[in-house]
Protein backbone atom coordinates (compact mmCIF):
# COMPACT_ATOMS: atom_id res chain seq x y z
CA UNK A 1 0.00 0.00 0.00
CA UNK A 2 1.38 3.36 -0.93
CA UNK A 3 0.37 6.80 0.22
CA UNK A 4 -3.23 7.10 -0.86
CA UNK A 5 -3.95 10.58 0.47
CA UNK A 6 -3.15 13.65 -1.56
CA UNK A 7 0.26 15.01 -0.59
CA UNK A 8 0.66 18.71 -0.10
CA UNK A 9 3.53 20.35 -1.92
CA UNK A 10 4.67 23.53 -0.20
CA UNK A 11 5.90 26.28 -2.49
CA UNK A 12 9.55 27.37 -2.16
CA UNK A 13 8.40 30.93 -1.50
CA UNK A 14 6.44 29.84 1.58
CA UNK A 15 9.66 28.46 3.11
CA UNK A 16 11.39 31.71 2.18
CA UNK A 17 8.81 33.70 4.13
CA UNK A 18 9.01 31.27 7.07
CA UNK A 19 12.79 31.68 7.12
CA UNK A 20 12.42 35.46 7.05
CA UNK A 21 9.97 35.33 9.98
CA UNK A 22 12.41 33.16 11.97
CA UNK A 23 15.31 35.52 11.24
CA UNK A 24 13.25 38.54 12.32
CA UNK A 25 12.36 36.75 15.57
CA UNK A 26 16.06 35.99 16.11
CA UNK A 27 16.83 39.69 15.71
CA UNK A 28 14.10 40.48 18.23
CA UNK A 29 15.57 37.99 20.74
CA UNK A 30 18.98 39.63 20.44
CA UNK A 31 17.69 43.22 20.61
CA UNK A 32 15.58 42.44 23.64
CA UNK A 33 18.69 41.41 25.60
CA UNK A 34 20.05 44.95 25.18
CA UNK A 35 17.10 46.26 27.14
CA UNK A 36 17.26 45.45 30.82
CA UNK A 37 14.07 43.64 31.71
CA UNK A 38 15.62 42.09 34.84
CA UNK A 39 13.33 39.26 35.91
CA UNK A 40 11.40 39.24 32.65
CA UNK A 41 14.47 38.55 30.47
CA UNK A 42 14.21 34.78 30.71
CA UNK A 43 10.46 34.84 30.21
CA UNK A 44 10.71 37.00 27.08
CA UNK A 45 13.51 34.78 25.69
CA UNK A 46 11.43 31.66 26.31
CA UNK A 47 8.30 33.16 24.74
CA UNK A 48 10.17 34.14 21.56
CA UNK A 49 11.87 30.72 21.42
CA UNK A 50 8.46 29.06 21.79
CA UNK A 51 7.01 31.12 18.94
CA UNK A 52 9.99 30.14 16.77
CA UNK A 53 9.53 26.47 17.72
CA UNK A 54 5.84 26.68 16.85
CA UNK A 55 6.72 28.01 13.38
CA UNK A 56 9.38 25.31 12.85
CA UNK A 57 7.02 22.53 13.99
CA UNK A 58 4.10 23.78 11.93
CA UNK A 59 5.85 24.65 8.68
CA UNK A 60 9.26 22.97 8.47
CA UNK A 61 8.15 19.81 10.24
CA UNK A 62 4.89 19.82 8.25
CA UNK A 63 2.52 19.39 11.18
CA UNK A 64 0.17 21.76 9.34
CA UNK A 65 -0.42 19.21 6.59
CA UNK A 66 0.17 16.00 8.53
CA UNK A 67 -2.54 13.83 10.10
CA UNK A 68 -4.06 15.42 13.23
CA UNK A 69 -2.70 12.48 15.22
CA UNK A 70 0.83 13.93 14.98
CA UNK A 71 -0.24 17.27 16.44
CA UNK A 72 -2.09 15.50 19.26
CA UNK A 73 1.08 13.54 20.08
CA UNK A 74 3.30 16.61 20.05
CA UNK A 75 0.91 18.55 22.29
CA UNK A 76 0.74 15.58 24.67
CA UNK A 77 4.53 15.26 24.95
CA UNK A 78 4.99 18.99 25.49
CA UNK A 79 2.24 19.01 28.13
CA UNK A 80 3.95 16.18 30.01
CA UNK A 81 7.24 18.09 29.85
CA UNK A 82 5.67 21.33 31.12
CA UNK A 83 4.03 19.32 33.92
CA UNK A 84 7.39 17.83 34.92
CA UNK A 85 8.99 21.30 34.99
CA UNK A 86 6.13 22.72 37.08
CA UNK A 87 6.21 19.83 39.56
CA UNK A 88 9.99 20.10 39.91
CA UNK A 89 9.77 23.82 40.66
CA UNK A 90 6.91 23.35 43.11
CA UNK A 91 9.05 20.81 44.90
CA UNK A 92 12.18 22.94 44.69
CA UNK A 93 10.65 26.26 45.74
CA UNK A 94 8.51 24.91 48.55
CA UNK A 95 11.20 22.90 50.26
CA UNK B 1 4.68 -6.92 -7.10
CA UNK B 2 4.91 -3.71 -5.17
CA UNK B 3 6.43 -3.78 -1.70
CA UNK B 4 4.28 -2.90 1.27
CA UNK B 5 4.96 0.65 2.35
CA UNK B 6 3.53 2.71 5.17
CA UNK B 7 4.74 6.30 5.05
CA UNK B 8 2.50 7.49 7.88
CA UNK B 9 3.81 4.68 10.08
CA UNK B 10 7.41 5.54 9.17
CA UNK B 11 6.89 9.18 10.08
CA UNK B 12 5.08 8.27 13.29
CA UNK B 13 8.08 6.15 14.27
CA UNK B 14 10.39 9.10 13.58
CA UNK B 15 8.22 11.39 15.69
CA UNK B 16 8.26 8.95 18.61
CA UNK B 17 12.06 8.93 18.37
CA UNK B 18 12.02 12.76 18.33
CA UNK B 19 9.92 12.72 21.51
CA UNK B 20 12.61 10.69 23.28
CA UNK B 21 15.17 13.27 22.10
CA UNK B 22 13.00 16.13 23.39
CA UNK B 23 12.83 14.45 26.79
CA UNK B 24 16.60 13.81 26.76
CA UNK B 25 17.37 17.49 26.17
CA UNK B 26 14.37 18.40 28.32
CA UNK B 27 16.04 16.78 31.31
CA UNK B 28 19.13 18.92 30.72
CA UNK B 29 17.05 22.07 30.36
CA UNK B 30 15.37 21.19 33.64
CA UNK B 31 18.76 20.93 35.38
CA UNK B 32 19.70 24.25 33.78
CA UNK B 33 16.48 25.90 35.01
CA UNK B 34 16.88 24.76 38.62
CA UNK B 35 20.59 25.59 38.78
CA UNK B 36 20.07 28.94 37.12
CA UNK B 37 17.46 29.74 39.72
CA UNK B 38 19.84 28.75 42.48
CA UNK B 39 22.97 30.50 41.14
CA UNK B 40 21.32 33.36 39.24
CA UNK B 41 24.18 35.87 39.60
CA UNK B 42 26.97 33.43 38.83
CA UNK B 43 25.12 32.15 35.73
CA UNK B 44 24.77 35.76 34.60
CA UNK B 45 28.46 36.45 35.02
CA UNK B 46 29.58 33.17 33.47
CA UNK B 47 27.43 33.73 30.37
CA UNK B 48 29.52 36.84 29.59
CA UNK B 49 32.36 34.46 28.71
CA UNK B 50 30.41 33.06 25.76
CA UNK B 51 30.79 34.60 22.34
CA UNK B 52 27.30 35.87 21.46
CA UNK B 53 28.44 36.80 17.95
CA UNK B 54 29.43 33.23 17.07
CA UNK B 55 26.19 32.08 18.69
CA UNK B 56 24.20 34.45 16.48
CA UNK B 57 25.99 33.41 13.29
CA UNK B 58 25.35 29.76 14.12
CA UNK B 59 21.67 30.50 14.77
CA UNK B 60 21.27 32.11 11.35
CA UNK B 61 23.19 29.28 9.69
CA UNK B 62 21.01 26.61 11.32
CA UNK B 63 17.76 28.40 10.43
CA UNK B 64 18.91 28.67 6.81
CA UNK B 65 19.86 24.98 6.75
CA UNK B 66 16.43 24.03 8.10
CA UNK B 67 14.74 26.01 5.32
CA UNK B 68 16.87 24.36 2.63
CA UNK B 69 16.06 20.85 3.92
CA UNK B 70 12.37 21.71 3.77
CA UNK B 71 12.86 23.10 0.24
CA UNK B 72 14.62 19.92 -0.89
CA UNK B 73 11.45 18.00 0.00
CA UNK B 74 9.46 20.34 -2.25
CA UNK B 75 12.03 19.84 -5.02
CA UNK B 76 11.88 16.02 -4.77
CA UNK B 77 8.06 16.09 -4.65
CA UNK B 78 8.09 18.12 -7.87
CA UNK B 79 10.57 15.68 -9.40
CA UNK B 80 13.32 18.31 -9.59
CA UNK B 81 16.17 15.98 -8.67
CA UNK B 82 19.01 18.45 -9.27
CA UNK B 83 17.46 21.10 -7.07
CA UNK B 84 16.78 18.51 -4.38
CA UNK B 85 20.45 17.51 -4.27
CA UNK B 86 21.55 21.15 -4.37
CA UNK B 87 19.37 22.14 -1.41
CA UNK B 88 20.79 19.29 0.70
CA UNK B 89 24.27 20.39 -0.36
CA UNK B 90 23.56 23.91 0.95
CA UNK B 91 22.33 22.35 4.20
CA UNK B 92 25.55 20.35 4.55
CA UNK B 93 27.55 23.50 3.82
CA UNK B 94 25.68 25.27 6.65
CA UNK B 95 26.44 22.34 8.95
CA UNK B 96 30.10 22.73 8.00
CA UNK B 97 30.05 26.45 8.87
CA UNK B 98 28.39 25.62 12.20
CA UNK B 99 31.08 23.05 13.03
CA UNK B 100 33.85 25.43 11.92
CA UNK B 101 32.54 28.13 14.27
CA UNK B 102 32.10 25.63 17.09
CA UNK B 103 35.68 24.47 16.62
CA UNK B 104 36.99 28.01 17.12
CA UNK B 105 34.58 28.74 19.94
CA UNK B 106 35.51 25.63 21.91
CA UNK B 107 39.14 25.85 20.83
CA UNK B 108 39.43 29.31 22.35
CA UNK B 109 37.95 28.10 25.65
CA UNK B 110 40.26 25.09 25.72
CA UNK B 111 43.28 27.30 24.99
CA UNK B 112 42.58 29.51 28.01
CA UNK B 113 42.18 26.35 30.10
CA UNK B 114 38.42 26.44 30.36
CA UNK B 115 37.14 22.90 29.88
CA UNK B 116 35.50 20.29 32.11
CA UNK B 117 37.96 18.93 34.63
CA UNK B 118 40.65 21.58 33.99
CA UNK B 119 42.52 23.09 36.93
CA UNK B 120 41.09 26.49 36.07
CA UNK B 121 37.52 25.25 36.10
CA UNK B 122 37.88 23.36 39.36
CA UNK B 123 39.07 26.60 40.98
CA UNK B 124 35.97 28.53 39.93
CA UNK B 125 32.91 29.22 42.06
CA UNK B 126 30.23 26.55 42.12
CA UNK B 127 27.75 28.43 39.92
CA UNK B 128 30.43 28.98 37.24
CA UNK B 129 31.38 25.31 37.22
CA UNK B 130 27.74 24.35 36.79
CA UNK B 131 27.19 26.86 33.99
CA UNK B 132 30.24 25.80 31.99
CA UNK B 133 29.59 22.09 32.59
CA UNK B 134 26.05 22.52 31.29
CA UNK B 135 27.33 24.65 28.41
CA UNK B 136 29.87 22.05 27.29
CA UNK B 137 27.52 19.12 27.81
CA UNK B 138 24.46 20.64 26.12
CA UNK B 139 26.22 22.24 23.15
CA UNK B 140 28.39 19.11 22.88
CA UNK B 141 25.39 16.80 22.74
CA UNK B 142 23.77 19.18 20.28
CA UNK B 143 26.78 19.24 17.98
CA UNK B 144 26.90 15.43 18.15
CA UNK B 145 23.33 15.42 16.83
CA UNK B 146 24.37 17.86 14.12
CA UNK B 147 27.17 15.53 13.01
CA UNK B 148 24.84 12.51 12.97
CA UNK B 149 22.27 14.58 11.06
CA UNK B 150 24.90 15.55 8.49
CA UNK B 151 25.79 11.89 7.93
CA UNK B 152 22.11 11.01 7.49
CA UNK B 153 21.61 13.88 5.04
CA UNK B 154 24.71 12.85 3.06
CA UNK B 155 23.24 9.35 2.61
CA UNK B 156 19.90 10.92 1.63
CA UNK B 157 21.61 13.23 -0.89
CA UNK B 158 23.33 10.27 -2.54
CA UNK B 159 20.02 8.41 -2.67
CA UNK B 160 18.27 11.35 -4.31
CA UNK B 161 21.07 11.41 -6.87
CA UNK B 162 20.82 7.67 -7.56
CA UNK B 163 17.05 7.96 -7.74
CA UNK B 164 16.08 5.61 -4.90
CA UNK B 165 14.50 8.67 -3.28
CA UNK B 166 12.12 10.13 -5.86
CA UNK B 167 8.75 11.86 -6.21
CA UNK B 168 6.97 8.56 -5.54
CA UNK B 169 8.98 7.57 -2.46
CA UNK B 170 10.59 10.25 -0.33
CA UNK B 171 9.67 9.31 3.24
CA UNK B 172 13.37 8.83 4.11
CA UNK B 173 14.04 12.44 3.08
CA UNK B 174 11.07 13.59 5.17
CA UNK B 175 12.34 11.69 8.23
CA UNK B 176 15.90 12.94 7.74
CA UNK B 177 14.43 16.43 7.50
CA UNK B 178 12.51 15.93 10.75
CA UNK B 179 15.74 14.98 12.49
CA UNK B 180 17.47 18.06 11.10
CA UNK B 181 14.66 20.33 12.26
CA UNK B 182 14.97 18.78 15.73
CA UNK B 183 18.63 19.88 15.78
CA UNK B 184 17.42 23.37 14.86
CA UNK B 185 14.66 23.31 17.51
CA UNK B 186 17.11 22.46 20.29
CA UNK B 187 19.41 25.28 19.21
CA UNK B 188 16.48 27.73 19.25
CA UNK B 189 16.35 27.20 23.03
CA UNK B 190 20.07 26.73 23.68
CA UNK B 191 21.07 29.99 22.02
CA UNK B 192 19.10 32.49 24.16
CA UNK B 193 19.45 30.46 27.36
CA UNK B 194 23.23 30.09 27.17
CA UNK B 195 24.50 33.00 25.07
CA UNK B 196 22.06 35.86 25.51
CA UNK B 197 21.14 35.80 29.18
CA UNK B 198 23.94 37.99 30.48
Amino acid sequence: MTNSETTHITDYRVYGWVLLALLILTTVTITVTWIDLSALTVLVALIIASVKSFIVLRHFMHLKFESRLFTVFVVMVLSIYILVISLTFFDYLLR
Amino acid sequence: MEMHRDDIGAKLGMWIFIFTEILLFGGLFLVYAVMRHRYADEFHQAAHQLNAFIGTVNTVVLLLSSATVAMSITAVQKGEKRKGVLFILVTLLCAGIFLFNKYFEWGHKFSIGLYPGSDMMIGLKHGYILFFSLYFFMTGLHVLHLIVGSIILTVIMIRIQTGSINEGNYVLLENGGLYWHLVDLIWIFLFPLLYLIT
